[in-house]
């Protein structure tokens, strides 16, 4: 039978199919942060069970950590517990932990492919939903709650019934200043944030084959935001090129052996689709967001869309402009600006930063604006500083802070301010995500580097040589 | 055994006819900061329900006594956002053991079935059937049976039927949870894990 490329991953990893019921999944490769997993462990404290294959989780601390004097004790006592926890359940589980301060330290999503645990053909979950970053590689990758959190640490299983498939196709070639997050957003604005529900999807094309790894991830990470449980692209050279020895990448005959599977990784021709969707290349811009969710996106040279067009509700659509101080036919460019936020599991590596320093070099921070730039993981922030990136930044007038989820949940100190606006790389503009009556435009690290350079929302193509 | 046993739930209801109500909404990532499973219902729809004063918002529907139950009434696309599960355990813990919408987010759903609150889905039609019988009578019954897979208005006898796997309305309806499943196959699993290539 012709299968897709998610087929073949699930398939493989299917330890029972219950009748009428979900699928009992394997699971390979669990990350563990310190916000979605205490009460899981809780739970196997009171089954009296420990982690079944302690070996195949991997612990972070990222959502709730400060940015600046991480070597100091964390002042939010309430933070504080949560990452004590966090060590000590590692710890007694046997479970792989690297916490504040520790050099592999990071976001989830970042550090997973930095140091080779996020491999082709795998199951990869995490009780974070833009765990679907790692389907860049080819694997099954998505976020799971704390129930599922416990089942995983008890039995390395989930039970998950199998998805649709959806395919999304983009062919062609990007224009200048179209990075991957303008193609991600200008998708889910197509698709909607529940456009995908359901379903898995698998982009295919020009455009992704052509993009970087770093890329992949980004649009892997934001298949969430159009409601689907992953998104995934099949691996080809670039990809193997990418994870060869890493740390917990496998090595010798084991590398032998797992490129005999990866490489029939690969939707077969005539393999069937439920959906799908073809897009060209050339239709993208730079995308910016003017709403409170991420499909409510538009090209920057595009005006706010009159409620009268908009599928769904005009009520919702109405208070979603009202929060964020816009009107239906306005146009974002100009629009006043008071921070910038570059950083998260979406745009938070090192090829993010360095498209932003490129823009910002030879340039100055605008005064009204407040930059946080937090990379990924310690790993970024070190190429950042061997790279020359920040002696650029620096001449700028920015600042480097240290890696963290920060402001794109806001759950450390790192908060908007109410009624602000922030351009921010990360990945959701809901009201409040970035601190209590936060207003927050969704864009590209290009796009947030003309905001921060220029003071308000500018079409960052008119700042490239 | 995990949770109560859900069968057939009687209640009045809550109506919030806003669409995409997203995960942030129902429990801001602020309160997200608990090692246990406890107090996350204080802190459900909290910037919706309270000034950064913290006095009450009385335009908001929690903070209007005129209307209560343990079924909660969303528009269409609720719980769209994060995976976090302490929204599902906030709805839970105000009290609520079912949430009725026309869509749901994916996972936002599986969560609430794995606590024991029971996501219907029901057809955009009958969805402003219930909108609208609130709004004529906030005291009027809904009836959810769980082992019929039907949801009806009391008062008027309309009903409709919905979907939910059989696995999970037979864990439901025994108050089991699915890691009590898995562990009874641990042994299939240790066989399993021996031959994956990663
Ligand atoms: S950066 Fe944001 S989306 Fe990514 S893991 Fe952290 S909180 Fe989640």
């Amino acid at each position: 039978m012709k299968k897709t490329l998610f087929d073949k991953v699930w398939d493989k990893h299917v330890v029972q199919q219950i009748d009428q019921g979900p699928d009992v999944l394997f699971i390979d490769r669990h990350m563990v942060h310190e916000v979605t997993s205490p009460v899981a462990f809780l739970g196997l404290k009171n089954r009296k069970i420990k982690a079944m294959y302690p070996e195949r989780t991997f612990a972070t601390a990222d959502h709730n950590t400060p940015t600046i004097n991480q070597h100091l004790p964390v002042m939010d006592p309430l933070s504080a517990k949560q990452l004590d926890a966090l060590e000590k359940n590692a710890a007694e589980h046997g479970i792989s932990f690297w916490g504040l301060g520790h050099e592999k330290n990071g976001i989830v999503h970042v550090v997973g492919p930095e140091y080779g645990i996020t491999v082709p053909g795998a199951t990869i979950v995490c009780g974070d939903s833009h765990t679907s970053t790692h389907g860049a590689f080819g694997a099954i990758a998505f976020g799971i709650g704390t129930s599922e959190v416990e089942m995983v640490l008890s039995t390395q299983c989930i039970l998950q019934p199998k998805p649709k498939k959806m395919r999304i196709t983009i062919n062609g070639a990007l224009q200048k200043g179209v990075t991957p997050k303008d193609v991600a957003l200008f998708i889910i604005s197509k698709l909607t944030t529940s456009g995908a529900t359901g379903y898995f999807v698998e982009y295919d094309g020009d455009v992704f084959k052509n993009m970087t790894m770093e890329g992949r991830m980004t649009l892997c990470n934001l298949s969430i935001e159009m409601g689907a449980r992953g998104g995934m692209i099949a691996p080809d050279e670039k990809t193997f090129h990418y994870i060869k020895d890493r740390e917990f990448t496998p090595k010798g005959a084991a590398w032998n052996k797992a490129m005999n599977y990866w490489q029939e990784l690969y939707t077969d021709d005539g393999a069937k689709f439920d959906k799908e969707f073809l897009f060209y290349g050339n239709e993208i811009e730079p995308m910016i967001t003017f709403g409170t969710n991420p499909g409510m996106g538009i090209g920057i040279s595009k005006s706010i869309p009159k409620a009268n067009t908009i599928e769904g509700g005009a009520d919702t659509y109405q208070k979603s402009l009202n929060y964020m101080g816009y009107n239906e036919g306005d146009s974002m460019i100009g629009k006043e600006i008071d921070f910038v936020f570059v950083g998260s599991c979406t745009n938070g590596r090192i090829e993010d930063f360095r498209a932003f320093a490129k823009i910002v070099e030879g340039r100055k921070k605008a005064e009204n604006v407040t930059a946080w730039l937090v990379p990924g993981s310690h790993n970024v922030e070190k190429a950042i500083k061997d790279e020359g990136l920040l002696d650029i930044l620096e001449a700028s007038g920015f600042e480097l802070r240290e890696p963290g989820c920060s402001a794109c949940l806001a759950m450390n100190d790192d908060k908007v301010p109410k009624g602000k606006y922030a351009v921010s790389t990360s990945n959701r503009n809901f009201e409040g995500r970035q601190g209590p009556g936060s207003r927050t435009l969704l864009a590209s690290p290009i796009m947030a580097a003309a905001a921060a350079v220029t003071g308000k929302v500018t079409d960052p193509r008119t700042l490239i040589n | 055994m995990a949770y109560d046993k859900f069968d057939i739930l009687k209640s009045t209801a809550v109506p919030l006819p806003i669409e995409n109500v997203d995960t942030d909404q129902i429990i801001p990532a602020r309160f997200l900061k608990a090692t246990e499973r406890v107090g996350f219902g204080e802190n459900l729809f909290r910037d919706w329900c309270y000034n950064s004063d913290n006095s009450p918002k009385t335009d908001f529907i929690l903070n209007n006594d005129t209307y209560s139950g343990k079924i909660l009434v969303g528009g269409k696309n609720f719980g769209s956002g994060s995976s976090r599960e302490h929204a599902a355990w906030a709805i839970y813990d105000y009290g609520f053991r079912c949430v009725v919408s026309s869509f749901f987010a994916d996972i936002f759903k599986n969560n609430c079935l794995n606590i024991g609150v029971l996501p219907v889905q029901v057809s955009p039609e009958f969805l402003q059937q219930i909108f609208s019988a609130i709004e004529a009578n906030p005291k009027c019954f809904f009836s959810i049976d769980l082992p019929k897979q039907k949801i009806s208005i009391d008062y008027s006898g309309i009903s409709e039927s919905f979907h939910i796997n059989p696995y999970k309305k037979a864990n439901m309806t025994n108050g089991f949870d699915d890691i009590d499943y898995l562990l009874n196959i641990k042994r299939e699993i240790k066989k399993f894990a021996q031959d994956t290539p990663l």
